[in-house]
This record gives structure tokens, C-alpha cells and sequence, in this order.
């Protein structure tokens, strides 16, 4: 029972191990867990788990094997359980008539009901963490506007028992999950993991060889040799897009390494909408007195410095590849070129995503960047951004 | 056995007491994590109390070695009296200079043993200290003796989430994640600290700390020590709870809010949301 319990764990991607399963035998022994379910469960959750973003998923895990509980929603699995006339009625509410002619360009109800449910399924999730998903793309047929989540539950109980044996059917922990976008409160935990990639900077220490060496010379005689402290000498250089579909991301965004200044001495920032040009900009607010040539950035800042570009790719393919395919202006050169610049005066760079993965390949301009970033492209979650940390630290 | 409860100081969930009582009686550290200011660093105190077992702690900075939990050899000192003919020079063990691990292995008697915010340290903070944790031994090169602990010590650990811990470490630790206290549990508290305070001033300033938390923009939420704190100001200052009703958009800012907001951003923050809310109010 308990063996099949550790499977399914590893299974759900908690990396628990012989030690650990070991330990939670040995408790129940010594009769810490008293023969309360309740208890067993405290004390699983505290030999098992090591890292509070996998609190939920221990949580669903032990339900499923110790209730045979129905998968809670938010599974990939759980696609198929949202009803299909819930979802009409969700369309209906969701659509203008305009926009329901546009279904029939997109290959008829069938399909978009599809794309609505898988759509439903991952939000589900990720509302949780604060962002709003539908509806940011502009091209979305879902609409712009007033799409709210929150009120709809599916399958879950109103009236929740304060027990303990409840706590896992509720999953309170459920925004801490790592594979969730980034809210607000996800933000800190994501912010610590670049201050990892940030220590890996310049590691000079105390030098002892050197005061031997030194003491040696001068035949035994004490002879102190310092050296400075270690600092931290990443530098950042942080790419935003702003504006348009990023609205509900930039602000998030922009926290996220406004916040991460305290860590590194080196963080300049600068605006962009949707693909990079000739011109950047530091403050949108006065954005016509901070424009920035990016041939001045290019000039100003080293290829020593780490560019990360963050923003949701999501626009005419134009705007990449052709001349004047800008929204704002008419650009020379296009937005391919800016970024081959970009990207190979920089030795290291890469783009955060804040929309989810999986939703890149219905944006031709997402792959598109992608490639041109040559695969360096991540989302903007918890586990994206320490890929992206792993491959700048590189 | 006689474990660890919630006591009138300090209220302690269930699974926070299966987890201590767990890690105490298979002798393993208990790592804690959570929020700022929900008692993590007041869990050891009161284990500690709990258990009966005097207390050390160990607050760890981003300079700390693991070695200095240990014992530190001060080969500089050593060097110069060496230079300067002090007959202190030949025994080597006279600049062992001994660490809290060290202090708490001796100990005639069990002690609780903190190890406080682990994660300033160095990323490989934790991994220098498996074996000794693990064993509860250590080996002094200087001298060749092995520290053994004559009693195993309770070792509770926290973490800021700062960095992220090595698996071979963590395996070896119970785990608990103190969550944000809901409002029941927060009444309880409040209860414990203040036990003469007014009902309705107690209920008043929870429903203006619970708002405060919900607003989403907060740079720094309040925590649990942040509303002690305040309603500890509340009750010098002998404020009647009728000021507290947020619902005067006059007093949306908390009076007293220093203690609950914590940096200039926020209180800005909370002026143009009290601003805001007049505007609506004409």
C-alpha cells in the first residue's frame, strides 16, 4: 500500500526517495502518526515532501490513493471532464456575435470547443497565480475582455470540512506549484532563483595560499595578504515589451526585476513594443524624452552584459520580417535584423514568455522568435526561468 | 510521550505538532519554511521550552561557514604567538575555538539546537554539514579527536527560501511549511498574546489586517508579527475600536500603520487606494 503510495508520488514528480520512505516507516513505528489518518497525513507530508511547491501535487497524489478520489481539475487528464454543454453556455456568454462569425474561420464550433476546453484546463491553473490568460492575445477568439475564472468551479465541493483529511482535497497550497505561471505571490520564489545564477559571478576569496607564499618569502615573518571580497558582477540587461497584449504582463514583469536591483549592481532596463527596432525607451510615462537608439545600447553596454528580453511574441509575423511591418512606425530594417544585432553583440541572451508553452505554437511570430532566439526561449514560470538562469550562468 | 502542543504563547497547528514530534523522536532536523514573521524562528524557542532543554542558536549570515559551526582553528593568532615565543604555542588545542554544533554535542544534557535562516549562507552551506547532522559527529584534524554527541540534540532549521536547498540535505530533514494562519486561527493567536484585549478592538483590527493582506500590489505583506506588533501599538495607544471601521474612507490608511506597512511603496500605495475610494465616495 504504502510502496504503490511512494510510486504514484515519483510518478507525480515529488521526488521522494528510499531514505525518505525509510524515514516515514520508522515514525510510524516510533507511533508518531497514531493511527489518525489525519496524523498519517501530517507525517507523510513531512517525511515526503521537501519543497513547499510540491505540497500540492502530494496533496492531489494522496488523495487519489488513499480516497480514490476523482483527479481534481487542473490535470491534463481532466480535460474530459469539464461538460461540453457547460462549455457551450461558457461560449455563448464569452462571444459577441462577431466574434462568432470569426468561429467558422477557424474551422467550425467542433474545433474551437477543442481549443476552449484544453484552453479552460490550463487556466485553470494558472488564474490561480494571478494572470490573466484569455484574452491577452488580441488575435484570441475568446475575447478581450471580462473573462473571469474564478467564479466557476468544477467539481469541488462549497462546504469544505476544516478538517485536516480535507486539506488535500482543497490544495491550499496549490499557488505554490512550480509549473505555474508567476503571480505575485509566486514572484519572490522566482526572483531567489536568479540571485543563484547571480552568486555564480566573480568568486574571489580570502587568500591564505597567497599569505603563506608570501609569509614563506619573508622567511617566517607574517605577512597578511588580502584580497577583496567576492561581489556580485552579473550584469542584466533587461528587454521589456510593453504595451498592447502585454498589459497584463509588464507590470508583473517589471516588479519581478525591479525587485532583483537589490541583487544585481548592473540591472538596465528598457521598453520595447512587441519586437525590438532601431529605438528603445526607459520610461513609458515620458517616453518620447527617454527613447534610446539601440545602437546606442549596443555601443553602451558590453556583450559582458546578459540580455533577457521578456514579452509574448505574440504579433504579426510582419513585424519580424518586414520592412515598415511595425505597428508604431515605419522601420528601416526589420525586427529580425534588431535582433540578430541584439542577440550576437550579447553573449548571452534569452526571452521569457509569460504566456505558457504549450500556447507558443498557435503564434506563428512565438515560433518565429523562437528560432531566431535559436531555442532560447522560455516561459515566464518558475521552472522557465531557472532553464533560462542555468542556460545565461552558462 | 510527552511531545510537543500548541501552549498558551504560541498556537501551533496539528500538522506543525505531528511534524515537530516526529523529527524529535526519530532525531532528525525539521527544516522549516514559510513566510516572514509566521514564527518559525519562535518554533525552536518554544520547543525548546516545550521539551524542557535549553536553547541554542545558531543565526547564520551570508559570511557563515559550516566549519564555524564546528570549531574554527585561529591559525593567525597562532602564528603570531608562535612569532612573539608564547609558551601557549605548543599545544595546538589552545586555538580550537569551539563552534554552537560543538557546544551543543558536549552538552551534558539534550539541547534544542537552531539553526536560524540557513539559506543566507552559501550554497554549499548545507551540503558541509550532512555527515554532521546526520552522525552527529564531527573530527577535529588539529587534535584528532572525533566529537561525538552525547545527546543527540533537536536541530530546527529555517529557511527564507532564499536559495534553494541540496536534495541530499533535504532528505534528511522532516519538512514543514507554515502556512499563513487563516482568520480562525489568527483570533486564536491574538487571543494568546493579548488575553485582556477588547473583543471588538480585536475583531476591528483583524478585519483592517486581513484587508491590508488582500490587497494584492503589497510589496511586503503583514505577517503575524507585524499585527502583534500593531495591535500591541493599538492598545498603548488605547484607540477605540470604532476607529478602526474602514468603512469612513477617511481612516482607509490604518491608523498607526508603521508597524504594518514596512516600506514607502505600500503606504503610497495605500494612499491613492484611500484617495481612490474617496473619489468614489463624492
Amino acid at each position: 500500500m504504502l510502496a504503490h503510495f511512494i510510486l504514484a508520488l515519483r510518478t507525480a514528480g515529488i521526488p521522494a526517495s528510499i531514505t525518505e520512505y525509510l524515514t516515514l516507516l520508522r515514525g510510524m513505528k516510533e507511533g508518531v502518526a497514531d493511527y489518525s489518518v489525519d496524523d498519517f497525513y501530517h507525517l507523510s507530508r513531512a517525511a515526503l515532501v521537501k519543497d513547499e511547491r510540491h505540497l500540492d501535487r502530494f496533496d492531489r497524489v494522496f488523495g487519489e490513493v488513499f480516497k480514490g478520489l476523482e483527479p481534481p481539475e487542473g490535470d491534463p487528464g481532466a480535460e474530459a471532464a469539464i461538460p461540453e454543454e457547460w462549455l457551450r453556455k461558457m461560449v455563448e456568454k464569452l462571444l459577441t456575435e462577431e466574434e462568432k462569425a470569426q468561429i467558422e474561420a477557424l474551422g467550425g464550433f467542433e474545433k474551437l470547443m477543442e481549443t476552449l476546453k484544453q484552453r479552460l484546463a490550463e487556466q485553470k491553473g494558472r488564474h490561480q497565480g494571478g494572470s490573466k490568460w484569455i484574452g491577452t492575445g488580441g488575435t484570441s477568439p475568446f475575447g478581450a475582455h471580462g473573462y473571469n475564472p474564478e467564479g466557476v468551479r468544477i467539481g469541488q465541493d462549497e462546504s469544505r470540512h476544516r478538517r485536516a483529511v480535507k486539506v488535500w482535497d482543497k490544495r491550499e497550497f496549490r499557488d505554490l506549484d512550480g509549473d505555474i505561471e508567476i503571480g505575485t505571490r509566486n514572484m519572490k520564489l522566482a526572483l531567489r532563483r536568479l540571485r543563484r545564477f547571480a552568486r555564480q559571478g566573480a568568486a574571489t576569496e580570502l587568500d591564505l595560499p597567497d599569505t603563506i607564499r608570501a609569509t614563506a618569502n619573508n622567511a617566517g615573518t607574517l605577512d597578511l595578504k588580502m584580497v577583496p571580497e567576492r561581489h556580485n558582477t552579473v550584469k542584466v540587461l533587461l528587454f521589456l515589451d510593453i504595451g498592447g497584449s502585454m498589459d497584463d504582463h509588464v507590470q508583473v514583469c517589471a516588479e519581478l526585476f525591479s525587485a532583483a536591483r537589490a541583487e544585481f549592481k548592473h540591472l538596465e532596463h528598457f521598453y520595447f513594443h512587441n519586437c525590438p527596432y532601431e529605438r528603445l525607451w526607459r520610461n513609458n510615462r515620458r517616453r518620447r524624452e527617454s527613447e534610446v537608439s539601440t545602437w546606442e545600447v549596443l555601443r553602451t553596454y558590453g556583450p559582458d552584459y546578459k540580455a533577457i528580453f521578456v514579452g509574448d511574441a505574440a504579433m504579426s509575423p510582419y513585424e519580424i520580417i518586414q520592412p515598415g511591418g511595425s505597428v508604431e512606425h515605419w522601420n528601416e530594417e526589420t525586427g529580425q535584423v534588431w535582433l540578430h544585432r541584439l542577440t550576437g553583440h550579447f553573449r548571452r541572451s534569452a526571452w521569457l514568455n509569460p504566456m505558457p508553452e504549450a500556447a507558443w505554437g498557435r503564434y506563428q511570430s512565438a515560433l518565429l522568435l523562437h528560432r531566431l532566439m535559436e531555442q532560447r526561449m522560455y516561459p515566464l514560470t518558475l521552472g522557465g526561468i531557472e532553464e533560462m538562469t542555468r542556460e545565461l550562468s552558462r | 510521550m510527552a511531545g510537543f502542543r500548541s501552549t498558551e504563547t504560541y498556537i501551533a497547528s496539528r500538522d506543525l505538532e505531528v511534524a515537530v514530534n516526529a523529527a524529535v523522536a526519530l532525531q532528525r532536523p525539521l527544516l522549516v519554511k514559510g513566510e516572514p514573521g509566521t514564527g518559525k524562528t519562535v518554533l525552536a524557542h518554544e520547543v525548546a521550552r516545550a521539551l524542557g532543554h535549553p536553547l541554542i542558536e545558531w543565526h547564520i549570515k551570508s559570511t557563515t561557514k559550516a566549519q564555524q559551526g564546528l570549531y574554527e582553528y585561529d591559525a593567525v593568532s597562532r602564528l603570531r604567538d608562535g612569532q612573539l615565543g608564547d609558551p601557549r604555542v605548543h599545544d595546538i588545542s589552545n586555538y580550537i575555538v569551539r563552534g554552537k554544533l560543538w557546544d551543543a554535542f558536549e552538552a551534558e544534557k539534550p539541547h534544542v539546537l537552531l539553526i536560524d535562516e540557513i539559506d543566507k549562507a552559501d550554497i554549499e552551506f548545507p551540503n558541509d554539514l550532512l555527515l554532521e547532522l546526520d552522525r552527529m559527529q564531527f573530527f577535529v584534524y588539529e587534535t584528532r579527536q572525533t566529537v561525538v554527541a552525547k545527546h543527540r540534540p533537536v536541530v530546527i532549521i529555517t529557511s527564507n527560501n532564499e536559495k534553494e536547498l541540496p536534495d541530499a540535505f533535504l532528505r534528511r530533514c522532516f519538512f514543514h511549511y507554515i502556512r499563513f494562519p487563516d482568520r480562525e486561527t489568527m483570533e486564536r493567536i491574538v487571543q494568546a498574546h493579548f488575553p485582556d484585549i477588547k473583543q471588538e478592538l480585536a475583531r476591528e483590527a483583524l478585519n483592517v489586517f486581513f484587508q491590508v493582506r488582500s490587497v494584492t500590489e503589497l510589496k511586503k505583506k503583514p505577517a503575524t508579527s507585524e499585527l502583534l506588533d500593531w495591535l500591541k501599538l493599538l492598545m498603548i495607544e488605547d484607540l477605540p475600536p470604532e476607529v478602526l471601521r474602514s468603512s469612513d474612507p477617511k481612516t482607509a490608511i490604518p491608523p498607526l500603520y508603521g508597524a504594518l506597512l514596512k516600506n514607502e511603496q505600500d503606504v503610497h500605495l495605500f494612499e491613492r487606494l484611500a484617495f481612490l475610494s474617496r473619489q468614489r465616495q463624492r
